[in-house]
């Protein structure tokens, strides 16, 4: 075991996956000699030389369009877009190519490309810097969508995606690249040296694709979250003194809905939080799935908590941010309502 | 048997600065075509380098604007005021002030000279470098530093990184954080004056690394269907944070050799030679205004400054790079010539330099007036549910309503907004 960030987690996966594979490569913008702005790659060029690890031209629909182009030619390639906001002018590429080539040709041709994009705000980004937008993904089908929120799931989960035989889009939630954060930007920052999850092993082990994670057992309240959220979340329970059930989603598609909904079934309320912005959003997915499968046991509506439906303003980062106070109200919200009394209080 | 090519960088940090991939032509030895020749004949402008200053700072050849002193003391003015600008922001970020920035040193003779040769109805659809238009239209740099604070006089309303400006009375488009989206819209612009039959041009900029992006080549093909009237930029710095302009495709031909692709003017000039500027952006103006159809230009220059505050260079390319730079210093070259003709001395420069940087440090003390990211007054947060759409839908007051209440437990908790 080796104490790691983030950042050097998804590093050590691309290194072991490379060193296993002859196959892995690694393409994207500023990612070789210079190690990646956020330095995910770094190292990579000088170990497995630039004929694995290519810079390339700034052109994402170029980067995706050749990724699939080497996948179809037996090749593994990881892409990186630079910030998950850059990700747009590949879309055609993703949503028209890479998610349904193996539909198309009946299973003959597949592109199993890897795409990582760090993601989400709270760096003073601006925003073109602070874009959540895994939702718009896991609404194209074909492709598997995930998102780490720890250094040992974003390590096993990069192999997994790597060794799927599908493309996946890995999203790095970048506020807690170097530690975990409750969401409280006054606080100093904390790193993963001191979390349980900055324990990383240093060789090859996967965390399957499709599969959630209680985080914390609880018993009043069923929380359903991913990314920087779920640090905020646990921050706004314990704040409140309520004993929340928080569920790590990881995978947005495949959907664990067994996990989620077996938890909500228990606790009887459930609270959903993305820093995505709310209309459309994933939690509406989430709140969807869950009122299909657990009505008869919710005891009060289900309350999603979510970025405000703006672009992400760099001035009032921390007002647009689902912090934990939004967190809290939504906490408040469904722990207040009783199911029968509501359904007394519509008879009169 | 093939082998992927890896475009060569041609030096990294602790090698002897080497530029002998620059292709250069003695200044005055770029014959100047009519501005409204037909673009075949043109293509011998795409790989040249029009250069108007030579190595003893005279101004040569047919490419001379043969501007008047007053102009050139202007030029040289809008210049100094832009890096003095950018130096002084440069600092302010590094004392935590503004939380990002991004100078254009090296590189403001493109800015400069190519405003001061186009018209101020003329609309500029810039990328992040080009601080120096506002300069020459003049907008208060107070208004500036307003945006870069994100205060209560911020033009984006706190919505944009620093240098994301925009100035709707200066016909200055409002900048994008993503890359080369704005190369069609300017086009579209220029379609948009020509179906109107109105006689202003369109201008946009990009960087070399840019030119990669699909949009670049929807912009040349569209002005070249079209003929609209705009002029595109594109600025080689050499430099896409870390990357080497040979990974946007310069290491085979120039960039501006896209254009006769398209059937469309170009020329390649020294971006560093003000009056060289002025005079291919003058030529191009003239050939849009006429109808005469759109021009590529690339302007060759050297990014001296890191990409950003968050970059630091001396990782991937030598230190002392910018001193071997084979065309010189814009502000510097400009000086000499002036000082050449007599109209201009080191003492003047001098003194210029002082008044610009007491200029600035005025307009910062009045800035910080309405506002830092750390104290005094604050933009109302709930401004930010605002211009999403001209009306603001009910969902959106619903969640401005909600922010209040966030607010208030924010205090109760003790979570209020970042002291950074």
């Amino acid at each position: 075991m080796a104490r790691m960030n983030m950042i050097q987690a998804l590093n050590s996966a691309l290194d072991v996956m490379m060193a296993r594979h002859r196959n892995v490569v690694v393409i994207g913008e500023d990612i070789g000699y210079f190690g990646g702005v956020f330095r995910v790659t770094d190292g990579l060029q000088k170990k497995y030389g630039d004929q694995r690890v290519l810079d390339s031209p700034i052109a994402e629909g170029g980067i995706v369009g050749a990724a699939i182009g080497m996948a179809v030619n037996g090749l593994k390639p990881v892409a990186e877009i630079q910030f998950a906001d850059y990700i747009y002018p590949a879309i055609d590429q993703i949503a028209s190519e890479l998610a349904r080539i193996r539909y198309r040709s009946a299973g003959d041709f597949s592109a199993p490309v890897t795409i990582r994009a760090p993601c989400g705000g709270g760096i003073r980004g601006g925003q073109t810097h602070s874009q959540s937008p895994e939702a718009i993904f896991t609404h194209m089908t074909g492709l598997k969508v995930v998102m780490p929120s720890n250094p040992y799931d974003a390590k096993g989960l990069l192999i997994a995606a790597i060794e799927s035989n599908d493309p996946v889009l890995f999203f790095e939630p970048k506020r807690i690249y170097n530690g975990p954060f409750d969401g409280n930007p006054n606080k100093p920052a904390v790193s993963w040296t001191e979390h349980p999850k900055g324990e990383v092993p240093e060789g090859y082990y996967t965390v399957p694709i499709g599969s959630a994670d209680i985080v914390k057992t609880g018993t009043q309240v069923t929380i359903v979250t991913y990314g920087t959220m779920v640090f905020v979340c646990e921050a706004a329970a314990r704040s409140l003194g309520i004993d929340a059930e928080i569920i790590d989603v990881r995978s947005m598609s495949p959907l664990d809905t067994a996990t989620i909904t077996e938890s909500v079934r228990r606790t009887g309320r459930c609270v959903i939080a993305h820093e995505a912005t709310r209309f459309s959003g994933f939690g509406a997915e989430l709140s969807a799935t869950i009122q299909e499968e657990c009505f008869w046991h919710l005891e009060a509506p289900i309350q999603r908590v979510a970025g405000w439906d703006t672009p992400y303003p760099h001035a009032f980062e921390w007002e647009y941010f689902p912090g934990p106070a939004r967190v809290a109200l939504a906490l408040r919200a469904v722990m207040n309502v009783s199911g029968a009394s509501e359904r007394e209080g519509a008879a009169e | 048997m093939p082998r992927l090519h890896v475009p060569v960088t041609p030096t990294r940090p602790g090698d002897k600065p080497d530029f002998s991939y620059v292709a250069l032509s003695p200044a005055g030895a770029i014959k100047k075509p009519a501005f409204d020749a037909g673009a075949l004949e043109l293509e011998f402008l795409a790989t040249g380098l029009v250069r108007v200053l030579d190595d003893g700072h005279r101004a040569k050849g047919p490419w001379n604007p043969k501007l008047d002193p007053a102009t050139l003391r202007t030029g040289l003015r809008h210049m100094l005021l832009t890096r003095v600008y950018d130096d002084r922001l440069q600092r302010t970020q590094r004392q935590g002030r503004i939380s990002f920035y991004m100078r254009s040193y090296g590189e403001e003779a493109v800015a400069v000279a190519q405003c001061m040769a186009l018209e101020p109805g003329d609309m500029l659809f810039p990328s992040y470098r080009q601080q120096g238009f506002y300069m020459v239209r003049g907008r208060p740099l107070v208004e500036l530093m307003c945006q870069l604070l994100s205060n209560t006089r911020d033009m984006c309303k706190g919505r944009q990184l620093p240098v994301m400006y925009h100035w709707k009375e200066g016909n200055i488009f409002s900048i994008s954080g993503n890359l080369t989206t704005q190369f069609p819209q300017a086009v579209g612009w220029a379609m948009a004056a020509a179906i109107k039959e109105e006689t202003h041009i369109a201008a946009s900029w990009i960087g070399e690394g840019s030119s990669a992006e699909a949009d670049f080549h929807h912009a040349l093909l569209f002005a070249s269907v079209y003929q609209a009237p705009v002029i595109l930029n594109v600025v080689n710095n050499q430099w896409a944070i870390s990357t080497f302009q040979g990974y946007a495709g310069g290491e085979q031909r120039s960039f501006a050799a896209r254009g006769p692709g398209y059937g469309m003017a170009a020329v390649r000039v020294d971006g560093n030679d003000f009056l060289a500027v002025h005079a291919v952006t003058q030529w191009a103006a003239q050939r849009a205004r006429a109808g005469a159809g759109p021009t590529l230009i690339e302007l060759v220059t050297y990014r001296a400054a890191p990409h950003s505050t968050s970059d630091d260079p001396t990782r991937y390319r030598p230190k002392n790079d910018y001193e071997h730079w084979p065309l010189g210093d814009p502000v510097e070259r400009l000086k000499q010539h002036l000082i050449m003709l007599g109209e201009w001395s080191e003492e003047r420069h001098a003194a210029l330099t002082k008044a610009l940087e007491a200029e600035v440090a005025e307009a910062w003390k009045e800035a910080v007036k309405f506002g830092t990211m750390t104290e005094g007054p604050r933009l109302d947060a709930h401004t930010m549910f605002e211009d999403v759409y001209a009306e603001m839908p009910s969902h959106l007051e619903r969640q401005a309503e909600a922010l209040r209440a966030e607010l208030a437990l924010n205090a109760e908790l003790g979570l209020t907004a970042a002291k950074e």
